[in-house]
Parts: structure tokens; sequence; C-alpha cells
């Protein structure tokens, strides 16, 4: 501390030369490269992690992949788990079915029933699927699988070849099914302190339903449904 | 290690043995009959001998003298990283084993029924993960940033940490959390209706300052942030939001992120849905418009009784729950309580929380424990002397925007029964005369 003081003028003076000097800068939104770290990406950097693909077609690579084609690959990668017309296997998920379903009580949400964009089944199944080894496929083999889990749901017909400019095409049944703002704040309770309400009815109870894991000792692998 | 504590309480006794030597006859004999003898004796022949342990618990209280005031304890870096009393252990993360086909897409709860104050310690983090908990070098890791911009750029995490950092306290929920109980009272456990919220001391670089050092061009509008699990994980988020209060962390409590929570680097979207807080963090993309990804289309989207789905639903809406008591901590006396429990907003600050034990019909407004902070887990308690009658305990939070929160009525009048997730309805704990807790709805 001490030991500064020797020489505060010359201190002061640079000190609020620099700061003066860096308020605007700092200020406004920095300069692009204002700190210059890490390494610029190359054109092939980015290709090769830029997997994404949008319901506009945008990012979807070459290559195409029929109906056919995809059943036999389906069959060797996917049915284990989603089963055979994609009705999926004990807790996986069904990729097909569940037409007509939302209002139901039991709704299906589907691929077919409420998938809006086919470009998100080429996406997922590239980036994510097979679940035991996600980004395994090729590129024909993502378009095929495509086109065939469209056919299991009765969205394209057999002869359907995926490519990157039908694929975009594709209408899905429940496309015009989502809004796509938050309608939220959607309820407003009041903040009531007193005489509420007139009655208070337990219209349920989790006791005795058997369902809860038990929350000491060690983890509980018991209760399985 | 059980050896190295039957040594441990053998030196005890002789330790004791020893003393006891030194003491006139009639002090001796009081001595010897005494708990600490007893004690250091019986845990080594309790355990052979089977004495009972509850005998032995009850001989550590004043006057006695326990053993561990009359012995050395363990040495320094004993534990090198340090771990909780093994009498914590049952202190710990669980599952619900059939709700998910398998582990490693799974989710696994916060024990709050045990958790003190507004953080949630490292390894009591809810985890939720997609494929698995991946095993990533840093060395190897990198961070990606494109799209429209005028420099996109590759980072190490070395480059991360010499950005000016920030640290901030926010909780993540999962926005499924409690979207087991839309039909009705199921799961009897905090841990399990509620423990898909956690809370941390986050440390980061603001997604603003990498966004500026890249250079959005004017089309840019949205962001896609990847992980680089075997899902691969994708959200879109609007660049408002980005550039607002959203972080690039790498440290959690004022550590490095665990595993399971992202480890190198995660993303912190404060107060939106847990899925948007993307872990294992390798890419950035600036858009012109959103990707509708699988996580944002498939699922959160929460589906309407009229067969219509709001998607984008991003933010956390305002929630409360009692912590104790709860169906794991039970009322054990009657007489005078503490009723306290947590609170959270993702528009913001908490104003304030109101406590029924009566099922609705009137409420006391509780005390709000300081610190209190947006987008951060606040916790609240109130005094209540309990009778002894069966009672019906709920918490509800209004937050800075004068939002209240809903009862589960309300809520499923307005969204039905099938939206899964954005349940922050009013949560009703009904406490039996003998104090148990159970998990109850309310017509
Ligand atoms: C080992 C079992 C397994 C195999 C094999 C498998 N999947 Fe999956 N699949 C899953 C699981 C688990 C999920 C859900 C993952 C999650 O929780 O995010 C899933 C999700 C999906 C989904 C999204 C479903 C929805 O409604 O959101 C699609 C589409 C899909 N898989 C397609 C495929 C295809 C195509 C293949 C073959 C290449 C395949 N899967 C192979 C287990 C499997």
């Amino acid at each position: 501390m001490f030991s500064f003081h020797k020489k505060p003028r010359l201190f002061a003076s640079t000190c609020c030369g620099v700061i003066l000097a860096s308020i605007p800068i700092l200020g406004a939104a920095e300069q692009a490269g204002h700190y210059g770290y890490g390494e610029p990406a190359t054109e092939e950097q980015i290709a090769a992690w830029d997997i994404d693909v949008r319901p506009d077609g945008k990012g979807l690579p070459e290559g195409s992949g029929t109906v056919d084609e995809g059943m036999a690959v389906y069959e060797t990668y996917c049915s284990s788990c989603h089963g055979a017309f994609g009705e999926g296997m004990g807790r996986y998920p069904k990729l097909a079915g569940g037409e007509g379903s939302l209002t139901e009580d039991r709704p299906e949400k589907t691929v077919g029933s409420y998938w809006p964009y086919a470009s998100t089944l080429w996406d997922y199944i590239h980036r994510a699927m097979p679940f035991f080894a996600p980004q395994s496929l090729t590129d024909d083999q993502v378009y095929a699988l495509t086109a065939y889990v469209l056919n299991l749901n009765y969205i394209v017909d057999g002869d359907f070849v995926a490519n990157k400019e039908t694929l975009p095409q594709v209408q899905m049944p429940n496309h015009d099914g989502f809004i796509w703002e938050d309608p939220r704040p959607v309820v407003n309770n009041e903040r009531c302190m007193e005489d509420c309400k007139e009655e208070v009815t337990v219209s349920d109870s989790a006791a005795g339903k058997n369902l809860t894991p038990s929350t000491t000792g060690p983890l509980d692998e018991g209760i399985t449904e | 290690m059980l050896g190295k504590l039957r040594r441990l309480n053998q030196d005890v006794s002789k330790t004791a043995l020893e003393e006891s030597e030194r003491l006139p006859s009639e002090e001796r004999r009081r001595f010897l009959r005494s708990g600490l003898f007893t004690a250091g004796g019986a845990m080594v022949g309790g355990a052979l001998a089977g004495i009972a342990p509850k005998a032995l618990a009850a001989t550590q209280y004043p006057p006695e003298i326990p053993p561990w005031t009359r012995s050395l304890g363990a040495g320094v870096v004993t534990d090198p990283y340090g771990v909780p009393s093994p009498f914590e252990k049952d202190v710990i993360r669980r599952n619900v084993p059939w709700l998910t086909a398998d582990k490693v897409s799974s989710i696994s709860f916060t024990p709050l029924q045990h958790l003190k104050g507004i953080i949630t310690p490292n390894g009591l983090f809810f985890e939720r993960h997609h494929a698995g908990r991946p095993e990533i070098d840093p060395q190897q890791h990198r961070l990606m940033i494109h799209g429209l911009v005028d420099r996109p750029i590759i980072l190490s995490m070395e480059d991360l940490q010499r950005f000016p950092s920030v640290s901030q306290i926010n909780f993540i929920e999962c926005p499924a959390n409690g979207g087991m109980e839309w039909r009705g009272a199921q799961l009897n456990s905090l841990q399990f209706l509620h423990g898909m919220v956690s809370c941390a001391e986050w440390t980061g670089v603001r997604l603003s300052t990498l966004l500026q050092e890249v250079g959005i061009k004017p089309e840019g509008k949205w962001l896609l942030a990847e992980g680089a699990d075997g899902a691969a994980m994708t959200r879109s988020i609007p660049l408002e939001k980005a550039l607002d209060d959203v972080i690039v962390a790498y440290a959690q409590n004022g550590e490095a992120l665990r595993r399971e929570q992202g480890y190198p680097i995660r993303l912190v979207v404060p107060g939106w849905e847990g899925n948007t807080h993307v872990k294992w963090l390798r890419r950035l993309e600036v858009g012109d418009k959103p990707w509708m990804q699988r996580e944002e289309t498939s699922k959160y989207t929460d589906l309407m009784p009229d067969g219509t789905a709001h998607g984008f639903t991003w933010v956390m809406e305002a929630k409360s729950v009692i912590t104790s008591p709860c169906p794991e901590m039970p009322l054990k006396n009657k007489g005078i309580c503490q009723i306290e429990g947590l609170a959270w907003s993702g528009r913001g600050k908490v104003k304030a929380v109101d406590v029924s034990v009566d099922g609705g019909q009137s409420w006391q407004q509780a005390q709000l424990r300081e610190p209190v902070m947006s987008k951060s887990l606040t916790r609240f308690s109130l005094e209540w002397k309990w009778d002894g009658n069966p009672a019906l305990l709920q918490s509800r939070v209004i937050d800075e925007t004068g939002y209240v929160q809903p009862t589960l009525a309300q809520l499923k009048q307005a969204r039905g029964t099938n939206s899964i997730y954005h349940k922050n309805a009013i949560q009703t704990w009904k406490v039996n005369a003998d104090g148990s807790v159970v998990n109850v709805q309310l017509s």
C-alpha cells in the first residue's frame, strides 16, 4: 500500500487517461474481436460440426433414401426398441400411430400424430439415433429411415424418395396444431387471505398407492411399476 | 476402515481404563459403570456381542462424556476431497425406476427434505440426461461459435476462462417437475414430487460478451445451443434472451461444474426451462429463425385439451412448496413448529409467500429469509402451533410481477391434464393426527 504513494501523480494521470479513453469503447457494445481469444473456425471445421436441419431444409446434405431401403436399416438398427411398426417396445417411444388422439383422455404423441415438421425427424435420427450409437449412420441411411418412419405414419407413399428437395415439401398432419407464442400467464390466482372458500374436500391422496420408492437407505430398485 | 475404527475404539477404552486406575476406588467404580468406558468397549463389543445400539447411544448424553471427546479424530487429508458424514447416508439423489426405460435417458431427484438454505450441494443437484453423462476431457473440448456472425471462432476451455467472469445464483428446474401428478396424487414424497429443482452459484462468461466478440450480423435473431453428449442436445433461444442474462458457466458453487451438470461447460438460462440450459456445450450458432428441434416440438411443448399445443413456453412460472413438514419429515411433537419451504419464480424475485393450514380457507404471510434474489430459490418460514389435529398445509408464492401461484384446480381448468410440463400448482400436505404427512389433492 504505502510504497505506491511514492509516485501518486504519475499513477493517477496514467490511470485516468486510460479510463477516459476506454469508457466509450467499454460502455457501448465491444467491437468484434476485442479480446482476440481462440482461433478462427475454418469452413471445414464448421461443416463437420454444424449438423442442424431447419424446416425450410437448410442444413440438409446431399444424398437420398427410399422407403424400402429404410425398412432394411430400420429392422437392423431400430426395431428392437421402437418395434417393427413403430409401436414402441416396453417404455421406448412409439414412432407411429395415435392419429386423432390428441384430444382424447390418453393422447399418443408420435411423429405422425404430433410432430409439426419432417425436417426434425431427419435432424434427430441423424444426431441421436440409434440410441446406443449416435451419429453412426450415413446420410443416405438417415434419408431412408426418415422416408420409412414417415411411411409408417401414412404421411408419404411407398415410392417416396427422401432428399433435400422432397423433405421440406412434406406436410405433417399436425403442422398447424401448435401455437408458437407463450400465452401465459393464463391463470392468475387471487391473493385472498380470509374466508377464501366455503369447504375443503380432499379428492385424492397418495397414501397407500405404493408407487413411491423409499427415501431412506440405499437406492430403491424395488418398485418397478 | 472398519479395522481402523475398531482400533480407535480399543484405544479409547484402553485410555479410559488406564485413566480409571489413577482414580480413588469409589470414583473408579463410578467411572467404570459410566458410559465412557461402556461406550468405548461396547462399540467394539456391541457389534460382536450384540449389545443394543439404543443403549449405546443413550450413554453418550450428559453427564456422560462421549468417546470422541476423549480420543483423537482422523487427521487432515483423510478425505482429500471431503465427503459428508456417514450418518448422512440417506441424503442422496434418488430415481423412480418405473418412470423411464433405462437410467441413460432418465432423471434423479434432489433430496429437498434434507437441504437447508437455498444452495444445492453439487453432489445433490438433480440430474436429467438424454443419453447418459459423458466423460469429457476439458483439454480436448471446444466451443464453436458460428452462423450469422462476423468472426466464427473456436474456443478452448482456457480461452473461455480468460474472458471477464460473472457469478450469479440461479435455480434450474425441469419443466416436468411434478408432471406425474396432473391426474391425481401418486407419489408420497417431497423428493420425488418436487426434487427436479436445484439452485447454485454459477460462474462463467456472459453470453453477450461472447456474442459481441464474434459480432452478430443484423439478420441474426436466434441462437442454437448444442451439447457434446450422445443426444447432441439442442434448443433454439431468441437472441433477446441470449443477450440478457444467459451465461456460459464453467463453475458451480465455486468449483468446476460437476459432470452431471455439463462439465466442462454448460449454458445457464436464468428462469427458463431446465432443458434450455444445454450441458456439455459444444456449439452456439446464430441464425435468423428457430430450428424446431425435437426438444422444442416433440418434447417441451404443452398439449391443451382442445388438441393444440403451446410451444416455446420457456419461462418457469412462480412456484413454492413446504419442505418441512413433508411426507419424509413428519411432525414429531405437538406445539410450536417452524413451517419452512422454498419459493422461486422464473420472472424475477419472490415478493411474498403465504401459508395456509386449513387447505386454503385462510392464509398468513410467511417470512422471507434473506437473500431474496431474482430467479433464485428463496426460503420462507412461518411459526405455527400444531394442536395435534389433522391439518391441510399449503404455500402460495407471489412474484414481483404480481403473479399469484395457482391452485391445481385452476391450473387444470386452464390446461387440462395432458400438458405434462409446467405444473406449478399449490401443493397440499395433509398432516394426520399422528403427525404423518401425506400428499393430497383438493377438488
Ligand atoms: C436401444 C434402444 C433404441 C434404439 C435401438 C433406437 N432408439 Fe430411438 N429412441 C430411444 C430412446 C430411449 C429415445 C428417447 C430418448 C430421449 O429420452 O431423449 C428414442 C427416441 C427416438 C425418436 C424420437 C421419438 C419422439 O417421439 O420424440 C425417434 C424419431 C427415434 N428414436 C428413431 C430411432 C431410429 C430411426 C432408430 C434406428 C436408427 C432408433 N431410434 C433406434 C431408444 C432407441
